[in-house]
C-alpha cells in the first residue's frame, strides 16, 4: 500500500533537481524563473530540491565537457529509480552553438540517457514546464 | 587542531553554476579556500577561427546569458573601432537602453539569489517577481527574454517605436516603485543585517591591490565604473558611480540595490534624449589591426582584446571578465569565516562562472 501511495504521489508531485552542466546561464535563469511567482510550478506540486537522493526528475542545461561529465554521471547514479532526465536548451540537446569547440563532447545524451528534450536558446519557461509535464508520463505508467 | 576539507560545489543548492571550492576548516572556521575551476570551460574564443566576425556576435552573446547584451556590445564596439565605423546616435542610445535593462534584470536576479543564500525565501520571490517586468520588456522589444541579440556591427537590429518607449518608461517606473517598497526589508531588516553586516569585509586598499571589479570594488569605496569611459550614449547621460565604504556583504548588496534604481534613471534619460534617425550603417570590408575595448557589466569591468588580419576571420579574441578579477578577493576574504556564512560570502561577488571559464 505504501508503494502504491509513493507511485501515485510521484506522478502528482515530482521533485526536480537542476544541474548546470556548462551552459551560458541563459537556460539556468529560465529554470529558476519557473520556480518564481510569474510561472510558479509549485502550484502543480513541483518542488525544487538540492539533493540528488531526493530527486525524481533531473533538469540538465548546457554542454558536456570531460570534467563535468564525471559530475553529471555521479549525480545521475545517486538518484533513486525511477527517474527522468530532461535536457534543456540547444546546448543540452546537441552542443548547440558550441558543438565545434575543442572542449565540448556534445549533448547530455552522450553521458546519461535522456527522456525529454526541450529545445530553445534559451528555452522559455513555458517550454520547460511543458517538458517536466511530458516527463511525468514515465511515472504515470507506474501508478497503481 | 585537526583540519577537515569540505567540498563546496560543483553541484550546490545555493549556486546556480558549477563552482567548486575546497574549504579547509578547523572546527567551523574556514582557514583556506582553494578554488577548482574548469567545469564550464568550452573554449569558445577558438571559435573565432571558424566563425566570421559577424557570426562571432552570436557566440560572444552566449559567453554568459545574464549579461549577453553587454558582451555583444563590447565586441561590436571593438570591431567598429577597428574598421573606423561611426554608428548613428540613435543606435548608441538604443544600446544604452537595452544594456541598462540587462543591468537591472541582472541585479534583481542577484538580489534574489542573495536573499535565498541567507534563507529569506519570500524576499527572493519578490525580487524575481519584479524582474519579470524587465524580462517582458526584453521579449516585447527584442523578441527574446534573455539573449536579446540586438547588436550588429554598425548599429542595432531593432528599433523602438514611441509607444514601446512610453511603455518601457511606465514599466520601469512601476518596477522602481516595487523595488522601493521592499527597500526597508532588504536594507534594514534585523535578520538581513545580522547575516550580512561585517561578513567578508574587504578594505579599500585590499580591493584595489587584488584587482577587484565592479560592485565588489565600489562597495569598498573605490569610485570606478567603466561607464565613465563614455562609451555608447554615456557621453550625453550624466551619472555618478554608486559607492559604499564598508566593503562587506551588506555594502555589496546596497551597491547593487542602488544601481538597479540608478539604471531606471539612465533608461529614462536615454529614452528622453534619444534622437531620430537611422539605427545602423552599412559596413564594408574586414577588420584589421588590434583593439582593446571595455564596458561595465553588471558584475564589473569586461575587456575584449581582438586582433584582425584583414580576412573575415579574426585572428584572436581574448575576453577578460569581471568574475575572473573577483576571484582573488574571494580567496582573500574567505579565511576566518564561519562555514554557514560561506554561501553568502561566495554570492556577494556575484560569481558568473560561465563568463570566467568561457
Amino acid at each position: 500500500m505504501l508503494k502504491k501511495f509513493i507511485d501515485n504521489s510521484r506522478a502528482k508531485s515530482p521533485w526536480i533537481m537542476h544541474f548546470d552542466c556548462g551552459s551560458c546561464n541563459g537556460c539556468d535563469i529560465e529554470v529558476l524563473a519557473c520556480l518564481t511567482p510569474m510561472y510558479d510550478v509549485e502550484r502543480f506540486g513541483v518542488v525544487n530540491v538540492g539533493n540528488p537522493k531526493h530527486a525524481d526528475v533531473l533538469l540538465v542545461t548546457g554542454t558536456v565537457n570531460p570534467r563535468n561529465a564525471k559530475v553529471l554521471r555521479n549525480i545521475y547514479d545517486q538518484m533513486p529509480d525511477p527517474k527522468g532526465v530532461i535536457a534543456i536548451g540547444a546546448c543540452g540537446l546537441s552542443g548547440g552553438i558550441f558543438r565545434e569547440c575543442y572542449n565540448v563532447l556534445g549533448g547530455i545524451d552522450k553521458v546519461i540517457p535522456v527522456d525529454i528534450y526541450v529545445p530553445g536558446c534559451p528555452a522559455k519557461p513555458e517550454a520547460i514546464i511543458d517538458g517536466v509535464v511530458a516527463a511525468l508520463a514515465k511515472f504515470e505508467g507506474l501508478k497503481g | 587542531m585537526a583540519r577537515t576539507i569540505i567540498p563546496f560545489g560543483p553541484q550546490h543548492p545555493v549556486l546556480p553554476e558549477p563552482l567548486h571550492l575546497k574549504l579547509v576548516c578547523e572546527d567551523e572556521i574556514v582557514k583556506e579556500a582553494i578554488p577548482a575551476l574548469g567545469y564550464v570551460h568550452r573554449g569558445l574564443e577558438k571559435l573565432a577561427e571558424i566563425r566570421d566576425f559577424n557570426q562571432m556576435i552570436q557566440v560572444v552573446e552566449r559567453v554568459c546569458g545574464i549579461c549577453s547584451m553587454l558582451h555583444s556590445q563590447c565586441y561590436c564596439q571593438g570591431i567598429e573601432e577597428m574598421m573606423g565605423v561611426e554608428i548613428p546616435e540613435r543606435a548608441k542610445y538604443l544600446r544604452t537602453v537595452w544594456s541598462e535593462l540587462h543591468r537591472m534584470h541582472s541585479h534583481l536576479l542577484w538580489l534574489g539569489l542573495f536573499a535565498d543564500a541567507f534563507g529569506f525565501e519570500s524576499l527572493f520571490m519578490q525580487f524575481w517577481r519584479i524582474r519579470e517586468r524587465i524580462m517582458d520588456l526584453n521579449e516585447a522589444t527584442a523578441g527574446s527574454r534573455v539573449i536579446v541579440s540586438v547588436n550588429v556591427v554598425g548599429g542595432v537590429r531593432q528599433d523602438l517605436t514611441p509607444e514601446q518607449c512610453s511603455w518601457i518608461l511606465t514599466e520601469v517606473a512601476q518596477a522602481g516603485k516595487e523595488i522601493k517598497a521592499i527597500q526597508s526589508t532588504m536594507l534594514s531588516d534585523y535578520t538581513v543585517c545580522k547575516r550580512t553586516k561585517g561578513v567578508a569585509a574587504l578594505t579599500k586598499e585590499q580591493a584595489y591591490e587584488l584587482g577587484a571589479a565592479g560592485p565588489t570594488l565600489r562597495a569598498s569605496g573605490v569610485a570606478q565604473d567603466m561607464r565613465q569611459l563614455k562609451y555608447a550614449a554615456f557621453d550625453k547621460i550624466d551619472f555618478e558611480p554608486v559607492v559604499e565604504y564598508d566593503g562587506d556583504c551588506y555594502a555589496r548588496g546596497v551597491v547593487r540595490f542602488r544601481e538597479a534604481l540608478q539604471s531606471i534613471d539612465i533608461i529614462r534619460a536615454a529614452i528622453s534624449g534619444m534622437p531620430q534617425g537611422d539605427i545602423s550603417v552599412p559596413v564594408k570590408g574586414n577588420p584589421e589591426g588590434e583593439i582593446i575595448t571595455r564596458v561595465e557589466q553588471p558584475r564589473g569591468e569586461c575587456m575584449y582584446y581582438m586582433k584582425g588580419n584583414g580576412t573575415k576571420f579574426l585572428e584572436r579574441v581574448r575576453i577578460r571578465t569581471p568574475t575572473f578579477a573577483n576571484v582573488p578577493p574571494l580567496i582573500a576574504f574567505m579565511p576566518g569565516l564561519e562555514l554557514a556564512d560561506v554561501p553568502v560570502a561566495v554570492l556577494s561577488i556575484d560569481p558568473c562562472i560561465s563568463c570566467t571559464e568561457r
